[in-house]
């Protein structure tokens, strides 16, 4: 195996031990971002067409695109610096070594931290997010920043201002998901072992099940979201992204954790992540819920609410997995019932856009960012025309849809009753995994996405389509639960099958367990030798 | 179904967001947040007792699990110039912006 596909664990024992220098790790790395990334991406050109009407970028120079920023020198300095502790027999982090990726939505002093968006193109962070400066702290070597949906808005990447946006490793005509892409992208073509993504209704489960990679969503308030740039900010979560279990447990065990600079961030203590992953599943009560196995969906052109089962192939993943998960010991327990999983998506309409306009309102011309060049009466001139050019169409439907919905007029139809149905999707939780109740789960096991990574331009521009992709990962964000997203296996046209785990608050222990687990079931199947063809 | 957001109630909603769209724009973002809101109306079907509250998070905080308030310190900035070279325009430490139009009340 190749040095950049080494896992992230297997890098540090490798540093640790002095059979690797980090500077070797860094440049093995470096040549694998040369050889399959393709040019670096460059701002979408400034028209008046909406970005779905401009001509698709859908050139076929077979690069991945996954990154917006490559900051090589910063990280050569951090990798020769680790070598140099290592020489010295200082002490070095438990990431010491291993090339990560950030998602371009996160702060990194000194660094362009786009959000994906014309209107912070330039703007370069003046702190760095604390989960960043985590990563750092324990010897992580920072590749660079990755692409995104423009400002995480989507589930394709194809809303970044930056163009060509990433392409999923498994076949460059369909996209990696969203709005963690880039992250996706990177982990799974070994562009860093390791990337730091954000979930807001599923933005890095998803896109880790469409590239074959794991992702999880920690509990809401388990990562701190100092300088990570807002979007929903009820439900933003950190949450790392690697090539198996154990690395997203050792990452995760570094970014967890109580932070004086976030009130969200939750002062529960950090349990030991890594130690504990292979104690088995033996005892496990995991459930398999048929609102899981479903999606509902609202047909514009009909203007009917429509429901199908999942595509087959990813149901039978699922089932099969469940299986495997029986013969380690777990007791799979069928038929739970979650009935509240189908308002997810449009209680995320209300809520998630509400939030939106709220944070966007701050760029304006006047800080920070970019300001319009064009001629302007006033500073009220200078805001319109500011936003409306820097701003893609993702960031002004939000912000139209979130004014709208919490108007004075429409507010108790629209926005005060999504936050109560939040209130039924939590309890269908409380109620499953209720250690009292009837149904006493420690997990739930269901897919991570209704399909597989869908091609290029089959779905960017239906805004309302596009958001029902997140609908088997955003209850977890409503109810601030766990989840994690493991690879599983392969549908007939060679594209990974992601299958969700979801636990009770601050489960992430038990959920990297039960993956664990999993991957130990599944050491010897055949699917699991696969790689990227780009590769 | 009629529309929901008319084109007067979208002018308006760009104005309070400080946007301008092009034509072609504003049709294509009013077309979309007309489906979405379509989308949106399926809660309407959801019953809900009086006393379902609203969920302002989905995670409980406790008083043991909310981190305790920072106290409220002055310290100054490392480098003020840094965080003002980011302005679009300054001068002599100010940031400059286009004329404030005077309104009357």
């Amino acid at each position: 195996m190749e040095i950049s596909d080494l896992p992230a664990h297997v890098l540090v024992e490798n540093i640790r031990l002095r059979q690797l220098k980090a500077i070797d790790v860094l440049e093995a790395t470096l040549a694998r971002i040369a050889s399959v990334d393709g040019d670096p991406p460059s701002l979408r050109p400034l028209t008046s067409l909406p970005s779905h009407l401009q001509p698709a970028n859908l050139e076929r120079d077979q690069g991945l695109h996954a990154f917006i920023t490559l900051t090589a020198e910063r990280a050569r300095q951090q990798a020769r610096e680790i070598d140099r502790r290592l020489d010295a027999g200082e002490q070095v982090g438990p990431l010491a070594g291993v090339p990560f990726t950030v998602k371009d939505i996160f702060c990194v002093q000194g660094t362009l931290t786009t959000a994906g968006s014309r209107i912070l193109a330039n703007f370069v962070a003046p702190y760095t997010a604390t989960p960043v400066q985590r990563m750092e702290a324990a010897g992580g070597v920072m590749l660079g920043k990755v692409n995104l949906d423009e400002f995480t808005y989507g589930s394709s990447n194809e809303s970044s201002a930056f163009q060509p946006s990433p392409r999923n490793p498994w076949d460059v005509s369909r996209v990696p998901g969203g709005s963690s892409g880039g992250s996706a992208t990177a982990v799974a073509a070994g562009e860093g072992a390791l990337s730091l993504g954000t979930d807001t209704a599923g933005s890095v489960r998803q896109p880790a099940a469409f590239c074959g990679v794991v992702g999880m969503k920690p509990t809401y308030g388990r990562v701190s979201r100092y300088g990570l740039i807002a979007f929903s900010s009820s439900i933003d979560c950190p949450g790392p992204l690697a090539r198996n279990v154990t690395d997203a447990a050792l990452m995760l065990q570094v970014i967890a954790g109580a932070d004086t600079r976030d009130a969200t961030a939750a002062n529960v203590p950090v349990p030991d992540y890594v130690t504990r992953l292979k104690r088995g599943v033996r005892g496990m009560r995991i459930g398999l819920s048929p609102d899981y196995f479903r999606i509902t969906y609202f047909d514009a052109s009909s203007g009917e609410l429509r429901q199908e089962p999942i595509a087959p192939e990813i149901e039978q993943t699922v089932l099969r997995a469940a299986g495997r998960l029986a013969e380690m010991g777990a007791d799979i327990v069928e038929d739970i019932p979650m009935p509240h999983t189908r308002y997810g998506i449009p209680v995320y309409f209300v809520i998630s856009r509400v939030e939106a306009a709220s944070n966007l309102h701050r760029y304006d011309g006047v800080k920070y960012g970019y300001r319009t060049p064009d001629a302007v009466a006033d500073v009220a001139d200078m805001y319109r025309k500011t936003r409306a050019q820097g701003f893609g169409p993702q960031p002004k439907l939000r912000i139209l849809m979130g004014m709208y919905v919490s108007a004075a007029q429409y507010s108790e139809q629209y926005y005060n009753r999504a936050l109560r149905v939040r209130t039924l999707i939590r309890r269908d939780f409380d109620q499953v995994f209720d250690p009292q109740g009837r149904y006493r789960l420690q997990a739930l096991l269901t897919p991570t996405t209704p399909t597989t990574a869908f091609p290029m331009a089959a779905v960017y521009g239906d805004s309302v389509l596009m958001q029902y992709a997140d609908q088997l990962t955003v209850p977890a964000n409503h109810a601030g639960v766990p989840g994690l997203s493991l690879p599983a296996g392969f549908d007939p046209d060679g594209l990974p099958i992601g299958i969700q785990l979801l636990g009770p608050d601050f489960s992430e222990e038990a959920l990297l367990r039960i993956g664990r687990a999993y991957e130990m079931a599944t050491e010897s199947d055949a699917w699991r030798r696969r790689r990227p063809p780009v590769l | 179904m009629t529309e929901a957001i008319t084109r007067e109630i979208f002018n308006h909603l760009v104005q309070l967001a400080a946007l301008e769209l092009s034509p072609d724009e504003a049709e294509y973002i009013r077309g979309e947040l007309n489906k979405q809101l379509k989308a949106i109306h399926e809660l309407e079907a959801i019953p809900l007792q009086d006393d379902t509250p609203p969920a302002s998070h989905g995670v409980p905080y406790t008083p043991a699990t909310s981190p305790a308030v920072r106290p409220d310190e002055w310290r100054p900035h490392p480098d003020p110039g840094g965080i003002l070279a980011q302005a679009p325009e300054t001068d002599e430490g100010y940031i400059v912006v286009p004329e404030i139009p005077h309104i009357e009340l």
